[in-house]
């Protein structure tokens, strides 16, 4: 080799230096990128983060709903979500996914960007409420659509359409409540009224997590970590109500095309075995995607059938309310058993009597023949006796034995909504006549149960009750066990002695059971039943026909009040309405059916 | 000498360290494919249908391969280069007309159940027509027929495997160019490549007009300093140098949206953040940093990569196994594999500087700047900092024909230096 080409050589040589320095520079560069990419930037850990875990909702089951022999009110329904997390969403086919959940492109938009304001980051609901046959299809195509997946949830189905109101309804949660409890996320479900509202806590159970890996192609790869960090789902507890079904199915085919309530409750226990207001509504309408719309429809609907007249509509409580002023006048000593006010019928001063009977009567007497000018002189009398001169503490006297029946407020019970009812203040009177300018007299409407008195269904229905418990009740309630425990309401003692009930009671079996009693047409066959008429004279119409009742007379086991609006005479309506359903659910049949036929085909609307 | 002490008297004088390196990296690479494709499913490793069983069959049969170079007479390579040259050669143009496609390439031959890909022992072939060519003591390198017949036994395959659509690999025949220089070319068209390839990706960013200011004014400024220092220099070189330029500058544009197919195009766009193509290559690049991201220092462990197992990067397995080594073995992971490339790339340098004969040292530095140009194309591209180009990683990535290749062209040489003193 010569010489020259050996001294290049060597030169050449020195060139591995640059070659082996472009390696080493590469490997730098790439190393600091790395480093930065790894160690410095904690970008990409956020993002793997939110590609592959998904946290899942477990929505429990919510609570059911049954009546008192175990039979299913609310039920529930599987149904399923479209969630969507914005951000994961990527190559999507818009118009498949439109044409899959029959949307147009403005829906999807506003659904996305709805979505979007959310949060980019978390799942919020995208259509709610699939139906099978969607979800069937979408399942199977859910791998096209990325950040989408399908959230399982249950909707509410009642299987009788029964006892709406009471029952309630389920809702999407409102920012408002999600505000008052941490507990809800968008797109929850909260009882909004009835029974779903007061038993919320207990029938929702407890949402679990389940944090799930997820691959590219939106499939789930099973549990992260072994479901080390899931959060177990706790079932809602069953309610068993007091609800005895037949009879509120009675109830409703009774009250169907009429304005008003039933209340049926057990004495004993204050469970109410029947609660109806007319008109009503399917509760199935409330139930899912169509909620909006019917609610909406019922509520501009001008029969009001979101309006809960068993608990929410007041009433003067008419004649029924005798036996109160009767009850009192007892207690306070004023009258007895055998106390004669006269009677001139028609010509009564300054209260009238319906109609014609023999004078005078006594307390019995009275009660079976309704006389109003009877009633006004026990009034009066009572007033008298507890006034000592200062007609505020006769009045507070009596005033506190009426609320002591139940009367002037709502029962601390499961029953959300309840209206309070008026019983007057003497405060009342005082703003309204002056301190010194009422007496007796100018209060005498109150002697009949008319005037500035009102009361709820509910609450004579708990009069019956009281009664037929000689004095006492449970507040009226609709949950008595929760998952198989019994619920304990507080027993309530009326200021009455039960002695004084045993009297009007006489009273009010003469109703059904005398010769000349205003229910006498309805008797039970076999059983005895006490009861009380009452018509209320109605400035929009026709009279209210109210009538409460209690069976069998000596043990009770149903106490009953009915009101149906507009209907005229107590006795021609609310009786037979309320003899039938005491039949139905003392007997388990009615027998009576032409009666039945009769009463339930009637339209008084 | 019988073919049992040729064995071992390699083995003996085989260099230790490439040995090492060279079984870590299949482990790790099995290693890796396995976690990368594992599923619950399949259980044996040596399962056929999933590529962690198939891979370490091709592992197995590269030692195969290992042990039939040993065995051979190192003078074989230098005496047949050529011979092995034409051969892959014809195989080139052969695949064009009987290959198989497979996802877009028409590069596979198919034989029965088995399958090769005849771009990847261009590599090795061309790797040793050019030792052959350029060892011949009888050649000067500044000749410039010597040169020019270089320059086109690297063309030539490069192109055909190009007319395959295998840009990968035809980009890494682009490494020769560090073994000629090597060899003796001015390392002014190192310098050239390297003006060009940022007056490339500049132009692609930047408003031609402002770029050829820009030009305009630095060689200004360059022909003013060097006068200062009165330094010789030619007003008609600077302004040769501003010409071809610009005429550069201007037929980047055409090059772009002529010569490049249009994933390649949206390939560069993507990376110089023209474009977001979450769909594609951006897709891919976009999910390989993440995890790559997600690792941190110490990484999430092995078998733990949520990215890489739950099929988030493509072609994880392949052209993307870096990603699990990046995920789950952290940045230590990273700074080891990277560092064992850097160690096997100078360690080949180094041993091919003390080959006795050209035909070896040449061949040596074609392996090495082979090795390194996979390596920096395929990390690269995981990390985001050059487009997607498919090329595997040595070693690492799955594939038959890819693992085959590599490890005969790292022991052709082993071999050739085990046996470096037999040569005058
Ligand atoms: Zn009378």
């Amino acid at each position: 080799m010569p010489v020259t080409q050996l001294s290049q050589q060597r030169k050449f040589a020195q060139r591995r230096y640059v070659l082996s320095g472009i390696v080493v520079v590469v490997a730098a560069i790439y190393l600091l990128k790395i480093f930065f990419m790894q160690v410095v930037s904690d970008k990409y850990k956020i993002l793997s983060d939110s590609n592959v875990r998904r946290v899942v909702t477990i929505y429990p089951a919510r609570g059911l709903i049954l009546d008192r022999k175990g039979r299913k009110l609310v039920a529930n329904e599987e149904a399923y979500d479209l969630m969507v997390i914005p951000r994961q969403v990527q190559n999507l086919d818009t118009a498949e996914l439109c044409r899959l959940l029959d949307i147009d492109r403005k829906t999807f938009e506003a659904r996305m960007k709805k979505a979007k304001d959310f949060s980019r980051y978390k799942a919020s609901p995208f259509v709610e409420q699939i139906d099978k046959e969607t979800y069937g299809f979408l399942q199977e195509k859910m791998y096209k659509f990325q950040g989408f997946y399908v959230q399982n949830r249950t909707l509410r189905k009642y299987p009788f359409p029964v006892a709406a109101h009471t029952l309630g309804y389920v809702g999407e949660v409102n920012p408002g409540e999600i505000a008052a409890d941490p507990y809800y996320k968008m797109g929850d479900y909260i009882g909004k009224s009835g029974l779903e509202k007061f038993y919320e806590t207990q029938l929702r159970g407890v949402k679990g997590e389940k944090i799930v890996l997820v691959d590219v192609f939106n499939r789930e790869k099973g549990s992260f970590e072994n479901g080390k960090y899931d959060k177990p789902q706790k079932p809602g507890l069953d309610l068993e109500t007091s609800i005895d079904l037949d009879l509120q199915l009675l109830g409703e085919k009774l009250m169907q095309n009429k304005r008003g309530s039933i209340v049926a409750l057990e004495p004993a226990t204050g469970e109410i075995l029947a609660i109806v207001s007319s008109p009503a509504y399917d509760p199935n309408l409330l139930v899912g995607r169509v909620r909006g719309a019917n609610f909406n429809k019922l509520s501009r609907d001008p029969l009001k059938p979101l309006f809960n007249r068993a608990i929410q509509a007041t009433y003067s409580p008419g004649s029924t309310f005798k036996l109160i002023n009767a009850l009192v006048g007892l207690q306070t000593s004023a009258i007895t058993r055998d106390s004669r006010f006269s009677c001139q019928g028609k010509g009564s001063v300054p209260i009238a009597c319906s109609h014609s009977h023999y004078s005078p009567l006594e307390l019995i007497g009275a009660i079976e023949q309704s006389c109003n000018p009877y009633f006004w002189g026990v009034f009066r009398t009572t007033l008298q006796k507890t006034s000592e001169g200062d007609i505020h503490k006769g009045y507070n006297i009596w005033r506190n034995h009426v609320m002591s029946l139940g009367f002037g407020q709502a029962f601390e019970s499961d029953i959300p909504n309840q209206a309070k009812g008026n019983i007057p203040s003497s405060n009342y009177y005082d703003r309204y006549f002056g301190p010194k300018g009422w007496n007796s007299l100018t209060i005498r409407s109150l002697s009949i149960g008319q005037g500035e008195i009102l009361v709820t269904p509910l609450q004579l229905a708990n009069q019956a009750a009281v009664i037929a418990n000689r004095g006492y009740y449970f507040p009226p309630h609709v949950v008595r066990k929760i998952n198989g425990v019994p619920t304990k309401w507080p027993r309530k003692q009326s200021s009455i002695d039960p002695r004084h009930f045993e009297t009007i009671i006489e009273g009010m079996y003469e109703v059904f059971q005398g010769a000349s009693g205003t229910a006498r047409w309805y008797r039970l066959e076999n059983i005895e039943a006490c009861g009380k008429t009452g018509t209320v004279q109605n400035p929009h119409g026709k009279d209210h026909s109210l009538f409460i009742a209690f069976a069998p007379a000596q043990k009770p086991t149903i106490a009953i009040a009915v009101v149906v609006e507009n209907a005229g005479f107590g006795a021609t309506w609310a009786v037979p309405i309320a003899s039938l359903m005491m039949e139905q659910y003392l007997t388990g049949e009615v027998k009576r059916t032409e009666l039945l036929e009769k009463m339930s085909n009637a339209n008084l609307l | 000498m019988n073919r049992r002490d040729r064995f071992s008297t390699s083995f003996a004088q085989a260099d230790r360290l490439l040995l090492w390196i060279y079984f870590i990296l299949t482990l790790v690479g099995w290693l890796n494919i396995y976690s990368a494709v594992y599923d619950e499913s399949h259980h044996s490793i040596f399962d056929m249908q999933v590529n962690y069983g198939r891979q370490l069959v091709w592992i197995l049969t590269s030692y195969l391969l290992v042990a039939m170079v040993m065995i051979s007479d190192s003078r074989f390579y230098s005496t047949f280069a050529y011979i092995i040259y034409f051969l892959v050669l014809i195989l080139l143009v052969a695949v064009i007309f009987i290959g198989k496609e497979v996802s877009g390439s028409k590069s596979w031959i198919q034989y029965g159940a088995f399958q090769i890909q005849p771009a990847e022992f261009a590599k090795l072939s061309t790797s040793l027509g050019l030792a052959a060519w350029l060892g011949n003591i009888k050649r000067r390198f500044e000749d410039f027929s010597t040169q020019l017949v270089a320059y086109l036994m690297i063309f030539i395959p490069a192109v055909l495997i190009l007319a395959q659509k295998e840009t990968g690999s035809a980009l890494v025949f682009a490494s020769f160019i560090l073994v000629l220089y090597r060899e003796g070319m001015s390392g002014l068209i190192l310098i050239i490549g390297l003006v060009s390839a940022v007056l490339f990706v500049l132009a692609l960013l930047v408003n031609k007009y402002v770029l050829i200011s820009l030009i305009a004014l630095l060689l200004s400024v360059g022909w003013f300093y060097l006068k200062r220092h009165r330094k010789k220099i030619s007003i008609w070189l600077v302004l040769a140098a501003f010409v071809v330029s610009s005429v550069f500058v201007f037929s980047v544009d055409y090059v772009f949206d002529r010569v490049l197919q249009p994933h390649q195009k949206t390939r560069i766009n993507v990376l110089l953040g023209k474009e977001v193509d979450l769909k594609g290559a951006g897709y891919n690049v976009h999910q390989s940093m993440i995890a790559i991201g997600s690792g941190g220092f110490w990484g999430k462990g092995y078998m733990k990569g949520t990215q890489t197992k739950y099929n988030y990067v493509p072609e994880q397995s392949t052209d993307f196994i870096f990603c699990t080594i990046g995920e789950e073995w952290g940045f230590v992971g990273s700074l080891a594999i990277i560092g064992l490339y850097v160690v096997l790339i100078y360690r080949l340098m180094q041993l091919a500087e003390r080959q006795r004969t050209p035909f070896s040292r040449i061949y040596g530095y074609c392996v090495a700047v082979i090795f390194f140009f996979h390596m920096a194309i395929n990390i690269g591209m995981t990390i985001g900092l050059l487009p997607v180009i498919g090329i595997p990683l040595p070693f690492l990535s799955y594939g038959g024909s890819s693992m085959w290749a590599f490890t005969l062209l790292l022991f052709i040489f082993i071999k050739l230096d085990a046996h470096r003193h037999e040569y005058v």
